[in-house]
């Protein structure tokens, strides 16, 4: 306890910066021609303060992470600039002094927590190993420190818990086993990259709050590295906006989402799907991030910058303000404010009527558990167990669930590319379901799918031309070989690229634009339905932006409907029409977006949408953490799915599945709740 | 002198796997993303010397594939008459070295043979000694004095006409279109071309004396029937080539179809093919391959008369052999290609192929195969070394190639029991394994540089 009150007290002085950066210079790659990562970035953390590095993808946040600690990797080195830890500079110490720094005073939590861990040792001893490198005064108690950190992350039954292997933990049990690790060694700084991008919503909304408390309790100071500006609203003191190597604008966080002054960090926000922007598109920062491998002599926003004059291009420009709250930029903040351009509203929705174009009806999708010599089917995965889903033409539906509930696979159904096991997959009034060999194959000209992994959609050794036509030569339209290349060009110039892009190679194209072509690509059929699953999860805000915009305006034009499959509530709040949620193979709650997204009526709804962070500070909200994990889809709870996680189940719920209920305006709930009519708005 | 070219069945196929390359490489030209990794693989320095060596090793063995029936005279009706004898462009350029035996055993340089013998002299009597080589050293006196001396003379000249071919070599293709000789030699250039220019300067010198020297010598003496232990040598080039590509030619189609198809369509298509190959790999190699060689040999004696000659006999045992030799070494790389090939199906450019209707074969042939090439690549150079190697060994338990073939096993095999002689014969064994030393760790060095140039997972690391 002494330690936890010493910490506290150090608290109440927060005059010294317990970690500094100074001018921290980092190069990737030959000394020749040097990766600029981090190019002269300098900040402070105080005791129980939480700095947040906001930036996109590349930005170089990972590396400055990585910098302080000194894990860079083997290209990598600090070519100047120092890192101080209580006034001590952590660059002076020998490798040796700096092993007993990391871990010990300097914790760190990374990404991916399924990675993190090292599979075939229990979990508990890997927590015991950081206790006996890093907490000399626990040396005795080992096993009782292990179990005591346990509890402190908050895993259940932390007795059992520290015996079992890392496959047995579900992702957030195992993040939380991570965070056990850095607190072994009773850091005063934690560094966390990203802790919860790998996780759903409503684990995130816990692992945060994990860490507001850790926090409280033993006043660490916090670096936090993220690209959602959620999480940053939800946890930040401070922060700092990178941008190719630099911070770009440094703030408190009230006064940041209050006024940024930075045109990126205004851009940022204006890319920002959101419910209320519907009606006006989203604005978005056109070009890509400079390569980092040359030394700027101009600011390094310039060519993305609508606000750029001159000077942008040929000086750099200057810091603004103080260490703790200035930006770097060639306008006052007044000026940057009165240049925003106002946004041209978007064409209104064409009206699809309202004949369904696709119809599924108890779509089950189980896949067989085989065990033993004889591969015996010993029971089934139901990832998909009785759905039921209608998409009218020139609409979008977005199918919104966390990880693992079973979205992905249906989408999968009704392609076709996993065979369904039971259930009717109605397109255009042809069972999809039953029909097979080159009869489907023709048929697949209707519905295309775009994946979330530009990366890995497209076949890293074809050309862009034949990637787009490849769908056009297997049905055997679009005529020759000259008109095919026409088309596919004029498919490239619908989706906003050159023509010339169809002689390249997609490994040349960055993350937006790859998920462009994938675009062009479903479209070279004209297709009537695209299923989409999460198109944008792998791509940064700015660029999410462009293909959402891009989205929507083809279903203007063309009349396509969207199956939106997703985590992001935002966008659907964007984009979509319908939404459905979707709990452990079942669809829990349908209806409008408004409806649903403004008054949820399934208990699930409800907590999933009070954990997605906002990003504005003053938003209050009570989120409704739920305990646990998904269960398993191989033997769900009896009765509602949903019950043992739910705060308001009853005796009722524990012992059958709830009916649908069909609520007014076509809004359908599972619960019985609801359709008891104890719940009204 | 007339000829009549002679195709044996490893010459064709030889031939095929030239077109193969050349239809590679002209592909490859047209393609940046298989063009780089070759970059990368001639700008590595260990690249650029091994290439040299084994060049070195491949003209030899293409000059020794190109076969022809020499023609030995005119008959009555003025049409010309060809031997019997296969001969190769090698052995035309080898001349002298080929026909030129002596009696039995001799060292290197030696101007008198290995063992004593009773010989008339001009007066009549017998006497015991170390007769004079009918043609090693013979341009030397009797005694064989100054041999030392004119060894190092014509070393020289060899070397020095080694250099001066190496110069008109570099100033042709300088001609072609490399570009300043100066800057190339000082490695001013972005790929490190002086060291392969380097590396063929010292080949070329190296070989140069030891050509001018095997004129006079037997450089790596003679063996039991007195034949050139260097021209033997020379003539297993082509041979231990022939078992390390020919081997994985004809077992790449089985191994890649196999390997994808199982990966791709899982299944009862996975079953068989995995039955297949692992019950392939359970029957010892070497109990297999003895079972068909031995086979194989039965059949020949039975049909002799089905043979023009004995090269044809000899040839058809060597494409057996690498014959048998792929069926047991095309699981391990069938084996990879499944794995690989279960987890590009579940990648989603597959999964869009499919959702295009794109048919089965296509996606096999335009999205699996170009991405398991490089798999591919690696393990065939990886392989070479092994099955030169590996030929060694069989030919030393007989069930190798031919007896009449010339290869490095049957001479390490010949010299086997020529090692337990006092004073020992070092020099068969010696030469063979100098050989393939050679070979293989040219060879083996070779594959390193393409694994790291091809094998993603590396480049990420640089």
């Amino acid at each position: 306890m002494s330690s936890i009150e010493a910490a506290m007290h150090k608290v109440q002085t927060p005059a010294e910066p317990l970690l500094a950066v100074d001018a921290l210079t980092t190069h990737l790659g030959s000394q020749a021609h040097p990766v600029r990562a981090v190019d002269g970035v300098s900040f402070e953390i105080r005791r129980g303060e939480t700095f947040v590095l906001l930036g996109e993808s590349g930005c170089g946040k990972s590396m400055i992470a990585l910098s302080i600690m000194r894990l860079l990797p083997h290209t990598g080195r600090i070519v100047g600039g120092d890192v101080k830890l209580d006034g001590k500079s952590l660059r002076a110490l020998s490798e040796a002094d700096m092993r007993a720094e990391r871990g010990g005073r300097v914790g760190m939590i990374f990404q991916e927590p399924m990675t993190s861990l090292n599979p075939v040792i229990t979990v508990g001893e890997q927590v015991a190993e950081a206790v006996r490198l890093h907490d000399p005064d626990s040396r005795e108690r080992v096993a009782a420190r292990v179990v005591e950190l346990f509890r402190a992350v908050g895993i259940p039954d932390p007795d059992k818990r520290v015996g079992e292997y890392p496959h047995q933990l579900s992702g957030g049990m195992k993040q939380r086993v991570m965070i056990a690790m850095a607190l072994a060694g009773r850091p005063e700084v934690l560094i966390a990259d990203e802790p919860t991008t790998a996780l759903d919503v409503t684990i995130q909304a816990q692992v945060l709050d994990l860490l507001k408390d850790l926090q409280r309790e033993t006043g660490m100071g916090i670096l936090l590295i993220t690209h959602d500006l959620g999480v940053v609203a939800e946890m930040a003191d401070r922060v700092g906006v990178m941008y190719a190597g630099q911070i770009l604008e440094t703030n408190d966080a009230e006064r940041f989402f209050d006024r940024p002054r930075h045109p990126y960090s205004r851009k940022l926000f204006r890319s920002l799907p959101k419910a209320e922007k519907r009606s006006e598109g989203l604005d978005v920062i056109a070009g890509i991030v400079p390569p980092l491998d040359q030394a700027f002599t101009h600011c390094r926003f310039a060519d993305r910058c609508e606000l750029a004059f001159d000077a942008c291009r040929t000086t750099l420009p200057p810091w603004r303000g103080g260490d703790a709250d200035g930006f770097r930029c060639h306008l006052e903040a007044d000026e940057v404010r009165d240049q925003d351009a106002p946004l041209a509203p978007a064409a209104s929705d064409r009206h699809g009527d309202d004949t369904a174009l696709l119809d599924v009806s108890g779509l089950k999708m189980h896949f067989p558990i085989h065990k033993g010599v004889l591969r015996r089917v010993v029971g089934h995965v139901k990832a998909v167990d009785g759905l039921d889903l209608k998409i009218p033409t020139a609409r979008t539906v977005a199918l919104v669930g966390e990880s693992g509930c079973g979205k992905t696979t249906v989408g999968k159904a009704i392609l076709q590319l996993h065979r369904p096991t039971a259930g009717r997959v109605e397109f255009d009034g042809v069972d999809l379901a039953h029909v097979r060999g080159a009869e489907l194959r023709r048929l697949r000209r209707d519905f295309q799918i775009i994946f979330q992994d530009p990366a890995s959609s497209m076949n890293p050794r074809m050309l862009v031309e034949d990637i787009v036509a490849e769908g056009m030569v297997a049905q055997g339209i679009g005529g020759n070989r000259a008109e095919r290349r026409r088309k596919v060009e004029q498919l490239l110039e619908q989706v906003g690229m050159q023509a010339q892009a169809a002689n390249r190679y997609p490994h040349e194209f960055s993350g937006g634009q790859r998920q462009r072509i994938a675009i062009a690509r479903a479209l070279a059929l004209e297709p009537r339905l695209i299923v989409c699953d999460e198109p944008t999860s792998a791509l940064d805000v700015s660029v999410q932006a462009q293909v959402l915009n891009l989205l929507r305006d083809l279903q203007r034009e063309l009349g396509i409907s969207y199956l939106f499959i997703t985590h992001n509530i935002s966008v659907v709040a964007y984009l979509a029409h319908e939404v459905a949620v979707m709990y452990l193979g079942r669809i829990v709650e349908y209806g409008a977006v408004e409806a649903v997204l403004q008054h949820p009526k399934h208990p699930y709804t409800e907590a999933l949408l009070s954990a997605v962070p906002v990003p504005d500070p003053d938003h209050e909200r009570a989120v409704i953490r739920l305990e646990g994990d998904m269960p398993s889809p191989v033997n769900p709870p009896s009765g509602c799915h949903f019950h043992p996680r739910c705060p308001q189940a009853v005796a009722k719920c524990r012992e059958s599945y709830p009916d649908t209920v069909t609520l007014s305006s076509g809004r359908r709930v599972a619960c019985w709740l609801a359709s008891e009519g104890q719940r009204g708005d | 002198m007339a000829f009549q070219p002679v195709i044996l069945w490893t010459d064709a196929l030889v031939y095929l796997l030239l077109v193969l390359i050349g239809l590679m490489v002209w592909y490859t030209r047209r393609h940046e993303h298989l063009l780089t990794p070759w970059r990368r693989v001639s700008g590595s320095r260990t690249g650029q010397a091994t290439m040299v060596v084994l060049g070195f090793y491949i003209a030899v063995g293409l000059m020794d594939t190109l076969h022809f029936n020499p023609q030995t005279g005119v008959d009555d009706a003025g049409k010309p008459i060809y031997s019997t004898e296969v001969l190769s462009v090698f052995d035309v350029v080898a001349g002298p070295l080929r026909t030129q035996r002596e009696k039995t055993y001799s060292a290197p340089f030696a101007t008198h043979l290995f063992s004593k013998e009773n010989v008339q002299t001009a007066d009549g009597r017998m006497e015991r000694i170390f007769p004079r080589l009918q043609y090693g050293g013979a341009h030397l006196d009797a005694s064989g004095a100054g041999k030392l001396a004119d060894i190092v003379q014509k070393g020289a000249i060899g070397a020095a006409q080694g250099v001066v071919a190496w110069a008109l070599l570099i100033l042709l293709l300088n001609k072609l279109r490399i570009g300043r000789i100066r800057d190339l030699l000082a490695g001013r250039r972005p790929q490190p071309w002086h060291v392969g220019a380097w590396t063929a300067l010292a080949m070329f010198a190296f070989v140069g004396a030891l050509w001018e020297l095997s004129g006079y010598y037997h450089v790596l003496g003679t063996d039991k029937v007195g034949e050139d232990v260097f021209f033997q040598s020379l003539k297993s080039i082509r041979t231990g080539l022939i078992i390390g590509t020919l081997t994985t030619l004809v077992m790449l189609p089985a191994a890649i179809l196999l390997g994808i198809m199982a990966g791709y369509f899982r299944g009862w298509v996975d079953d068989v093919i995995q039955y297949l190959y692992t019950t392939l790999n359970s029957i010892p190699g070497v109990l297999l391959i003895a079972a068909a060689v031995l086979m194989m040999q039965i059949y020949m004696s039975n049909n002799a008369d089905q043979f023009n000659s004995l090269t044809e006999r000899a040839d058809l045992r060597l494409l057996f052999l690498c014959l048998i030799l792929g069926v047991t070494s095309w699981t391990g790389l069938c084996r990879l290609l499944r794995g690989e090939a279960l987890k590009l199906r579940e990648l989603e450019y597959v999964q869009a192929a499919r959702a295009f209707g794109v048919n089965h074969f296509r996606i096999l042939v335009r999205h699996v195969l170009p991405n398991v090439m490089h798999i591919v690549l690696i393990t065939v150079v990886l392989d070479f070394s092994g099955l030169v190697l590996a030929e060694a060994v069989l030919s030393y338990i007989s069930i190798g190639v031919d007896p009449a073939t010339n290869s490095w096993g049957n001479m390490i095999n010949g010299a086997r029991l020529e090692l337990a002689r006092e004073p020992v014969v070092w020099w068969s064994l010696l030469a063979a394994f100098t050989f393939m030393f050679t070979l293989v760790l040219a060879a083996n060095l070779f594959s390193d540089v393409v694994r790291d140039a091809f094998d993603p997972r590396l480049r990420e690391q640089r």
